[in-house]
């Protein structure tokens, strides 16, 4: 009997006696609790950090929060490492929560990155040496009353009573949930709630800058509108693939797709197996995933959005998304759609080869460092899709490793771009780093060493990361891909050699900006970040290694 | 396990760039002595070396190391010496203390205001010239292909700092002018060598995949590839075998430099402190044929072979061209730049023309340039400081002023135009005298850079040295002790080896052979018309 069928019969027949009296049991749903402890673990912290918000006084939040969210990321990474090594990643993967959530080696990798990355990325959040203090309270990145008009004066009395947002660790918490889950979604509907929960958070985060607001708003309001409507592709597509098999669970799918299915559903008969559902339905599933990874042609927004975002949160986003965004991607690519991969590869190849060389050739012409570094960051994530292609285990984990390279360099890079100030707050045109490396060379220097990893210079992680990818898709066939991925590396090389050639070789200007004197917060940031990449430069040994036993999806 | 010599070698100066960055910043003169003192250990080292390496040994390297590094990319860290390889990295420790005495002074900032407490240009200048010798080394011993290409590529960084970050004073030039002229110079210097780089990574991922593929296990190893393709297990298809072959020859082409991707030479030789440009031309741009001998032709001979023909002809425009342009030039250190680009002509064209005298010719002459252009190019660099103009149409009749720097000039200047007695003369001879049994058509025509060198050379001294003394000329003083250090004992090197090149032939010779014999090529049998059994061997 049809499941449609059954629930058709609870209003067609009237319920005898029998039946009343021995109710129907509903089996309860079966969650191994244990095994979704990172995500439960981070999104109990976030309810925490609501009701912190909530009843505590305005005076003790701001160290509560930042406490509760360190604490609560550091906890949600030692779920990970625990589960990592019961060995749910390679013996014991299997998918959990009713076929829900998988927990197996990419998953895992992938969440102990993110929650890495957001344990570093709020350190930049809690920043507050950075702004002089308003009206003697300390201030930090964040408006000081998020629906205060700009420039109104609800804003001034805010300004003036010094009300620091401390919202944005509750939103940082949701966000890293819904990225928790995203690489580790099994089925297409919990991908999509997923979706919903890291990119809702992000969107209002965008809008909080403290200085340029406008920009910052319109920044909101772009990345907003152009997600909506990605996720609405998205939603489409999900619906396709449910009528092409009949289920949103991966699994399910990639039987029909491979023509294994065993017992078809009569009420969607008409449309199972109509590869046109299958195609399109793909396709569009596919477009908002790209979306998120900021591919081209699916990249207008980044470069917007980077440039008005907070430059914290530009950093997190940048850093954070990208990863859980890919984690999904190979995840949908690898499992579902394989049975498919002839068609899909030439239609990646294309993404790939765009995406390397839009993001290569228009960051050249740029003039303010973070669109420069968002141009930056859509063609490494070509460089990614090089990896994504090869559709073999050292692709994934070359992928793995590439995304936990780039997350530090990106996440540092930023921090950085926070330090360069002048009276409008960040100076983060590029004519006003000119002679930076005479007047803060330490500074200047960190840098460097981060646009050199984003260049592929040898000796940086950034370099191991490139190699390995670029060695997957040789390996896979893909020796083309690989071709443009140097001739774009060459291309994007220029550019960034160009920030080096105006922090150390110009003269500095006499009204230039100056360098503030951060907190220990951002110092650790930035550390971590010249650490990560000097380490898995000249020692990715043992990195590779875990990325290469994390590279096998449950199916 | 025995003492990792060829490690340490490179350690020493890369630890001495990081003690002289440490220097505080009042401590200028702390910082150049820290930096002469490594460059000097660095030396001891590598005679060391010399002194350790068995020219007769058997095995193609020797005072080998081996370590684990990244087996996931199948990359061992991979060390040992060659004939070829112990030489070069001798003259590489040779230089760099010239290098450094010669640069005393040349990054004292020129106001006691600084724009900050931090800035320190010295400690920067001394640790980059001993970062780029670390690094320089280690790719002479690297007998890992990865291994070699990370640090074929990361010294270009520190060159790149060197170029764009310290340069001449500024002449007649506003300094704004002159740091523009100079960052371009880096940029070019830069863009030029990564987008070279970038090319053989490809081929290096390439390389990869073809050893995954037919060994079943990705290899870097020189040593495992030669021997796997000796016997059969590894077999490169021509065509895959000709694209990595053009991948690392495009790389090592630039590096080296050759025609016509050499314009980023004069422009980096030219903008840089005469130093740095003798650490470009006599110790960074060998790695460059080096690289030819070690990799090109050692992993795929037969794509060498094919490719001959063309890069013969390169080689030979490469040495009549840079000699034209040479004739050229009325700037000093591009004059200088040219002719380099010229001789490296005559070392790429004795490495192609597949001949024992050739290849033995190159390697020599590649220790010859070496010397002779960091003379030349030092000695030019005293003249310039003094006079604070690299024109050759401001100076005349120095000789009468400053005798001992004129004198060391023409010496020095003899040896770039190969006079018999001094050392150039023997390479270039074995070089032309190796070409010329394979190619007498391109052996003949290379002779003509002869000619040209000795114009260019004679011309320069006698415009800036003979004639009546020029104004701006009268009251230079000659040389001081720290510069005739620097001058005596490369000039009295070039004399030695002039006369006697035996000790170092001794150590290239059987390496030269081994390359060879990698190559399946064995020397031309002497024609029956060839009367002089003697010239033909």
């Amino acid at each position: 009997m049809s499941h449609a069928a059954a629930v058709h019969r609870l209003w067609t027949e009237f319920p005898t006696a029998a039946a009343v009296d021995a109710p129907k049991k509903i089996p309860a749903p079966h969650i191994e609790y244990a095994q979704l402890s990172p995500t439960l673990i981070v999104l109990g912290a976030a309810v925490l950090a609501v009701l912190v918000e909530a009843f505590l006084p305005r005076r003790a939040r701001h160290l509560t929060q930042l406490a509760l969210s360190v604490v609560g990321l550091a906890a949600g990474f030692a779920a990970v490492v625990a589960l990592a090594a019961k060995g749910y990643g390679t013996g014991k993967a299997h998918a959990a929560a009713m076929g829900a959530v998988a927990v197996d080696g990419p998953a895992l990798f992938l969440q102990g990155t993110i929650l890495l990355v957001a344990l570093v990325a709020v350190l930049g959040f809690a920043e507050r040496r950075l702004d002089p203090a308003a009206h003697g309270r300390p201030v930090d990145s964040f408006a000081a009353q998020a629906a205060a008009v700009p420039g109104g004066d609800a804003e001034q009395e805010a300004v003036k009573a010094g009300r620091t947002t401390s919202e944005v660790f509750p939103l940082l918490l949701f966000a890293v949930a819904g990225m928790l889950v995203f690489p580790a979604a099994d089925d297409l509907l919990t991908l999509f709630v997923a979706l919903e929960v890291f990119s809702l958070p992000l969107y209002i985060l965008c809008a909080l800058a403290r200085r340029k607001r406008l920009l910052s708003q319109e920044a909101a309001v772009k990345y907003f509108l152009l997600g909506a409507f990605s996720s609405a592709v998205l939603l489409f597509g999900i619906a396709l693939l449910y009528g092409y098999s009949g289920t949103v669970a991966y699994s399910g799918i990639a039987d029909v797709v491979s023509g294994a299915v065993r017992t078809m559903d009569p009420a969607l008969a008409a449309t199972t197996g109509n590869d046109a559902l299958l195609l399109i339905g793909g396709a569009m599933v596919l477009m908002g995933l790209l979306f998120k990874v900021g591919a081209a042609p699916f990249h207008m927004w980044t470069p917007d959005v980077y440039q008005g975002a907070p430059t914290p949160v530009t950093g997190f986003m940048a850093a954070a998304t990208k990863v859980a965004a890919f984690g999904a991607l190979l995840r949908l690519l690898y499992v579902v759609l394989p049975g498919l991969r002839w068609d899909w590869r030439p239609v990646m190849w294309g993404v790939a080869i765009l995406t390397m060389l839009v993001g290569a050739i228009v960051a050249v012409t740029q003039t303010d460092v973070k669109r420069l570094l968002a141009y930056s960051s859509i063609a490494h994530a070509g460089f990614i899709l090089a990896g994504v292609i090869a559709v073999s285990p050292d692709g994934v984990s070359s992928v793995l490793f590439y995304l936990g390279a780039y997350a530090f360099v990106t996440l540092g890079a930023f921090a950085v771009v926070t330090l360069v100030r002048d009276a409008g707050g960040e100076a983060t045109h590029l004519s006003k780093w000119a002679g930076l490396g005479r007047r803060s060379p330490l500074v200047a220097a960190v840098f460097a060493v981060f646009l050199l990893a984003f260049a592929g210079i040898p000796l940086t992680s950034g370099f191991a990361g490139k190699f390995a990818v670029f060695k997957a898709a040789a390996a896979g066939g893909a020796v083309p891909l690989v071709i443009v991925g140097v001739v774009s590396s060459a291309v994007a090389a220029f550019f960034y050699v160009r920030v080096i050639v105006l922090m150390f070789f110009s003269e500095p200007k006499g009204d230039g900006p100056s360098v503030a004197v951060p907190s220990p917060l951002t110092s650790t940031a930035i550390g971590i970040g010249v650490a990560v990449t000097i380490a898995l430069g000249v020692a990715p040994q043992y990195f590779l290694d875990l990325a290469g036993q994390a590279g096998v999806f449950v199916r | 396990m025995s003492f990792p010599l060829l490690t340490v070698t490179a350690a020493v100066p890369a630890a001495g760039a990081l003690a002289t960055a440490a220097v505080p910043a009042a401590r200028r003169a702390a910082a150049k002595w820290t930096a002469l003192v490594f460059s000097l250990a660095t030396l001891v080292l590598a005679g060391v070396q010399l002194a350790r390496f068995d020219p007769d040994a058997a095995g193609p390297f020797q005072l080998t190391e081996s370590h684990a590094w990244i087996s996931d990319f199948g990359v061992r860290y991979e060390l040992g010496v060659d004939g070829i390889g112990v030489v070069l990295v001798a003259l590489t420790a040779l230089l760099v203390p010239f290098v450094v005495l010669a640069g005393w002074h040349d990054a004292d900032p020129l106001e006691p205001a600084t724009p900050s407490r931090r800035w320190r240009p010295t400690q920067g200048f001394f640790a980059l010239i001993l970062m780029v010798e670390a690094m320089v080394v280690i790719s002479f011993e690297a007998t890992d292909v990865f291994v070699f290409y990370v640090f074929f590529e990361a010294m270009l960084i520190p060159m790149y700092f060197l170029i764009g970050g310290f340069g001449d004073r500024a002449g007649e030039r506003t300094e704004d002018e002159a740091a523009a002229q100079r960052s371009y110079a880096a940029v070019k210097f830069l863009l030029y060598n990564l987008a070279g780089g970038l090319v053989m990574l490809a081929a290096v991922v390439g390389l990869y995949a073809v050893t995954a593929d037919q060994l079943g296990h990705g290899t870097f190893s020189l040593t495992e590839i030669v021997q796997a393709r000796g016997s059969g297990r590894l077999h490169f298809a021509t065509v895959t075998e000709r694209a990595l072959f053009l991948g690392f020859f495009f790389a090592f082409a630039v590096k080296a430099p050759l025609w016509p991707v050499h314009t980023w030479l004069p422009n980096a030789m030219g903008e840089a402190t005469a130093p740095v440009a003798v650490l470009i031309t006599a110790v960074v741009d060998k790695v460059g044929t080096f690289a030819m001998l070690r990799f090109c032709l050692q992993l795929f001979p037969g794509a060498s072979t094919w490719a001959t023909p063309v890069i013969v002809v390169l080689a030979l425009i490469s040495i009549l061209y840079g000699a034209l342009l040479a004739v050229g030039q009325r700037d000093i250190k591009r004059l200088i730049a040219y002719a380099s680009i010229s001789h490296f002509g005559f070392i790429i064209l004795g490495i192609f023309a597949m001949t024992t005298q050739g290849q033995g010719g190159a390697t020599l002459y590649m220790v010859n340039h070496g010397i002779s252009t960091a003379a030349l190019m030092l000695v030019a660099g005293f003249l310039i400081s003094r006079r604070g103009s690299r024109l050759i149409a401001d100076y005349g009749g120095v000789q009468k002023v400053a005798p001992v720097l004129a004198g060391t000039f023409l010496v020095a200047g003899l040896a770039t135009l190969s006079l018999p007695g001094l050392a150039p003369f023997v390479s270039e001879f074995l070089v032309l005298v190796g070409t010329f049994s394979r190619y007498p058509v391109a052996g003949a025509v290379a002779t003509v850079g002869i000619v040209l060198a000795a114009l260019y050379v004679l011309v320069l001294y006698q415009r800036t040295m003979t004639g009546p003394v020029e104004e701006s000329v009268r009251a230079m003083p000659d040389l001081r002790v720290r510069e005739l250090a620097v001058v005596a004992p490369l000039i009295a090197l070039l004399l030695f080896l002039g006369v006697y090149p035996k000790p170092v032939t001794r150590i290239l010779d059987p390496a030269v052979e081994h390359t060879m014999s990698q190559v399946h090529r064995t020397d031309p049998q002497p024609d029956v018309r060839v009367s002089n059994a003697e010239g033909a061997k």
